[in-house]
C-alpha cells in the first residue's frame, strides 16, 4: 500500500517532467542542427547578408529578408488587433450588458478556434481579391491581406487577456473615480486602463509572439519569395513560411538546405521565448493569478 | 446638522472638475468616438467570421457530397476526395488523446496535489507556460529531429501523433489543474478523516469532481489538434496519400494538410475541393467547441464559480 502510494507520486512527477523534457528536446534538436549549420555558414553572413537563397546555385544565407517578412506581417496584424482588442475589452468588461457578453464571448472563442489553414484560404481567395478592388497594384501574394486577417485572428487573444487585466482592477478605484465626478468613459480611460496597463502590455506581447509564430496563414497567402521590403503590397516570405516551403520539398537529411530550417527555427524560437518570458514575468509581478 | 448642510462642501473646484460647455462637448465627442471604435471593432470581428463562413460555404457546399467523402485524392479535382485525409486525422486524434490525456492529467495531479513550492516546481511551471506559447511549427521541428530521426520512427502516423501530443499537453495540463484546484479542500479533508489514502482521495473524490472541467480542456485540445497543419508538414507528413493508414508506422496525411495542398494549386477546381474540405473541418471544430462551451456552461451553473 505504502509502496503503491509512493510509486504513484513518482509516476505523476514523471508526467510533470515531460514538460521539462519537451523544452529540453526542442533546445537539443534546434541547437544540434544549428551548430552544424554554423560550421558551414558564418554567423556574420547569417546576420548581415541581405539575401536568402539557399536553394539557388549562388547560395546566400542572410536571414534579414525572412525576419523582415515576419516583422512586416506581424506589425500589420498588431496594428489591427491591438487598438481593436483593447476597445472590445473595455466594452466587454465595463459596458456590455450580460446578454451581449453571453453572445459575444462564445463568438470570439469560435473565431479563435478556427484552424489557421482556413484563415489562409480566406486571406488568399477572399480578402486579397477584395483589397485588389481598392488597391489595384496589390500582388496576388502580399503582406497586407494576410496581415489584416492575422490581426483579426489574434483579436480574441488580445481582447480576452486584456479583459482579464481590466477585471482585476479593484472596484474601490473605480468608485473613487466616480466619486470625483468623472464620467464612465473618464473612469475607463483614466483609472481602469492605466491601472490594468501592465496586464494589457503582457497581453500585447503575447499577441506579438503569436503573430510571429503563425505559419499556415502566411505560407498560403503571403507568398514564398524572400523579399527585403517594407512594402505591404508585395509578396514576402516569413520565417515560418520558409520552414514549410522546405519541408514540402524532398530535401535530404544532413544537407545544408535541411539545416537551414533548424537555424531559422532557432531564431524564431528565441524571439518567441523572449516575448513569452517578458509577458509571463509582467503577469506574475502585477497580476495575482 | 444645519451648519453642515449649509457649509459649502467643495470650496475650490479643481480646474478639471469644472464642466465648462466646451469640456462637456469634448467629453461627448470622446464618447461618440469610443462608440464608433467599438462598433467598428465588433463589426470587423463578427463580419470576418460571417464572411469566412459564407465564402467557404458558397465555394465548397456544391462540391460536398458522398463521393467527396469517400474518394482518395486524384489529379482530376472532380474525382478527388478526402478519405485518406479523414482516416489520417481520425488516427492522429485517437493516438494523441491516448498519449496526451494520461500524461496531462498526471502532471496536473502532481502539480496540484503533491508538489511543494520549490525550484523544481517553479521550473515545471515556467516550462508549461512557455510551451503553451511556443509556435506550433517549432513542435514540428522537434518531431522531425526527435521522433522521425532520433527514435527512427520515420514520417509515420505515430511520429505525427506524438508531435501533436506534446503540442496539446500544456492545454490539457492547464485545464486539468484549474478544475482540480477548484475542488474544495474540505472534500479532501473529509476523505482523509475517513482514513482514505492520498491516492484513494484523488481517485474517488478529486478526479470525479474535476472531470467536467478537465473534459472541456481535453475537447478544446482535440479541436486544436484537428486543425494543426504546420507541425505535421514540418515533421514530414505527406501531402499526396491514396490509401488509409493501416498501422502506427504507416505514412499518412491529415485533413488540414489536404486542404493546404489544394489551396496551393492554381486550378479553380482544387480551390473548390479545398473549400469543401474546410466546410468539413469547420463543422467538426465548431461541434467540438460548442460541446466544450456547453459543458463549461453547465459546470458554471452547477458550481456557481466562473471557470477558465
Amino acid at each position: 500500500m505504502k509502496n503503491k502510494e509512493a510509486f504513484l507520486k513518482y509516476l505523476f512527477l514523471a508526467c510533470a517532467l515531460v514538460s521539462i523534457l519537451t523544452t529540453g528536446g526542442i533546445i537539443y534538436v534546434l541547437l544540434f542542427e544549428t551548430i552544424a549549420f554554423f560550421k558551414e555558414v558564418s554567423i556574420i553572413e547569417f546576420l548581415t547578408d541581405k539575401e536568402w537563397t539557399p536553394l539557388f546555385v549562388n547560395k546566400h544565407f542572410g536571414i534579414a529578408p525572412l525576419v523582415c517578412g515576419t516583422v512586416l506581417t506581424s506589425v500589420i496584424a498588431l496594428a489591427v488587433a491591438l487598438p481593436m482588442g483593447l476597445l472590445v475589452a473595455v466594452y466587454l468588461s465595463e459596458y456590455a450588458p450580460a446578454q451581449i457578453r453571453r453572445v459575444l464571448k462564445p463568438v470570439f472563442e469560435i473565431l479563435a478556434g478556427i484552424p489557421t489553414v482556413v484563415y489562409g484560404y480566406f486571406a488568399l481567395l477572399f480578402v486579397t481579391p477584395l483589397l485588389q478592388k481598392f488597391i489595384p497594384s496589390l500582388q496576388g501574394f502580399n503582406a497586407l491581406g494576410p496581415g489584416i486577417v492575422l490581426g483579426v485572428m489574434i483579436l480574441p487573444l488580445v481582447s480576452s487577456l486584456s479583459e482579464d487585466a481590466l477585471y482585476s482592477v479593484p472596484t474601490s478605484l473605480k468608485a473613487a473615480g466616480y466619486a470625483l465626478g468623472a464620467t464612465k468613459l473618464q473612469v475607463c480611460f483614466s483609472v481602469v486602463v492605466p491601472t490594468a496597463f501592465p496586464g494589457i502590455i503582457a497581453a500585447f506581447i503575447l499577441a506579438m509572439s503569436r503573430a510571429i509564430g503563425e505559419t499556415m496563414l502566411l505560407a498560403i497567402a503571403a507568398g514564398q519569395m524572400p523579399n527585403l521590403t517594407l512594402n505591404p503590397l508585395e509578396a514576402v516570405e516569413t520565417m515560418t513560411a520558409y520552414i514549410v516551403q522546405i519541408s514540402l520539398g524532398d530535401t535530404p537529411h544532413g544537407t545544408i538546405e535541411y539545416r537551414t530550417i533548424f537555424a531559422v527555427g532557432t531564431v524564431l524560437f528565441l524571439m518567441t521565448l523572449v516575448l513569452n518570458t517578458i509577458s509571463y514575468r509582467i503577469r506574475e509581478r502585477f497580476i495575482r493569478i | 446638522m444645519m451648519t453642515l448642510l449649509e457649509a459649502p462642501i467643495i470650496e475650490k473646484k479643481e480646474s478639471w472638475m469644472v464642466t465648462k460647455p466646451r469640456r462637456k462637448a469634448k467629453l461627448r465627442l470622446m464618447e461618440i468616438l469610443f462608440a464608433i471604435g467599438v462598433s467598428i471593432s465588433l463589426f470587423i470581428g463578427l463580419g470576418t467570421l460571417l464572411a469566412l463562413i459564407i465564402d467557404v460555404c458558397i465555394d465548397g457546399l456544391p462540391r460536398l457530397n458522398w463521393q467527396f467523402l469517400t474518394s482518395f485524392p486524384s489529379r482530376r479535382p472532380a474525382e478527388a476526395g478526402i478519405l485518406a485525409a479523414l482516416g489520417g486525422s481520425i488516427g492522429l486524434i485517437l493516438i494523441t488523446i491516448i498519449v496526451s490525456v494520461p500524461i496531462g492529467v498526471g502532471a496536473a495531479i502532481y502539480l496540484e496535489e503533491y508538489s511543494r513550492k520549490n525550484k523544481l516546481t517553479d521550473l515545471i511551471e515556467i516550462n508549461i507556460a512557455n510551451l503553451a506559447g511556443t509556435p506550433s511549427i517549432i513542435y514540428g521541428l522537434l518531431g522531425l529531429g526527435l521522433f522521425v530521426r532520433f527514435f527512427g520512427l520515420e514520417r509515420s502516423l505515430i511520429s505525427g501523433a506524438l508531435t501533436l501530443s506534446l503540442l496539446v499537453l500544456p492545454i490539457i495540463i492547464i485545464a486539468a489543474r484549474e478544475s482540480i484546484c477548484r475542488v474544495p479542500q474540505t472534500i479532501r479533508e473529509a476523505s482523509f478523516a475517513l482514513g482514505a489514502t492520498k491516492w484513494q482521495t484523488i481517485r474517488d473524490h478529486v478526479l470525479p469532481m474535476a472531470f467536467p472541467g478537465t473534459l472541456t480542456g481535453i475537447i478544446l485540445a482535440v479541436s486544436r489538434a484537428i486543425g494543426e497543419t504546420a507541425p505535421l508538414i514540418t515533421m514530414g507528413a505527406l501531402t499526396y496519400v491514396a490509401f488509409l493508414p493501416d498501422s502506427l508506422k504507416s505514412p499518412f496525411t491529415a485533413l488540414p494538410i489536404q486542404i493546404f495542398n489544394w489551396v496551393s494549386r492554381p486550378q479553380k477546381g482544387f480551390h473548390e475541393n479545398a473549400a469543401a474540405g474546410i466546410v468539413v473541418l469547420l463543422l467538426v471544430t465548431f461541434l467540438l467547441n460548442a460541446f466544450a462551451l456547453f459543458l463549461r456552461d453547465r459546470l458554471q451553473k452547477k458550481s456557481g464559480i466562473k471557470s477558465m
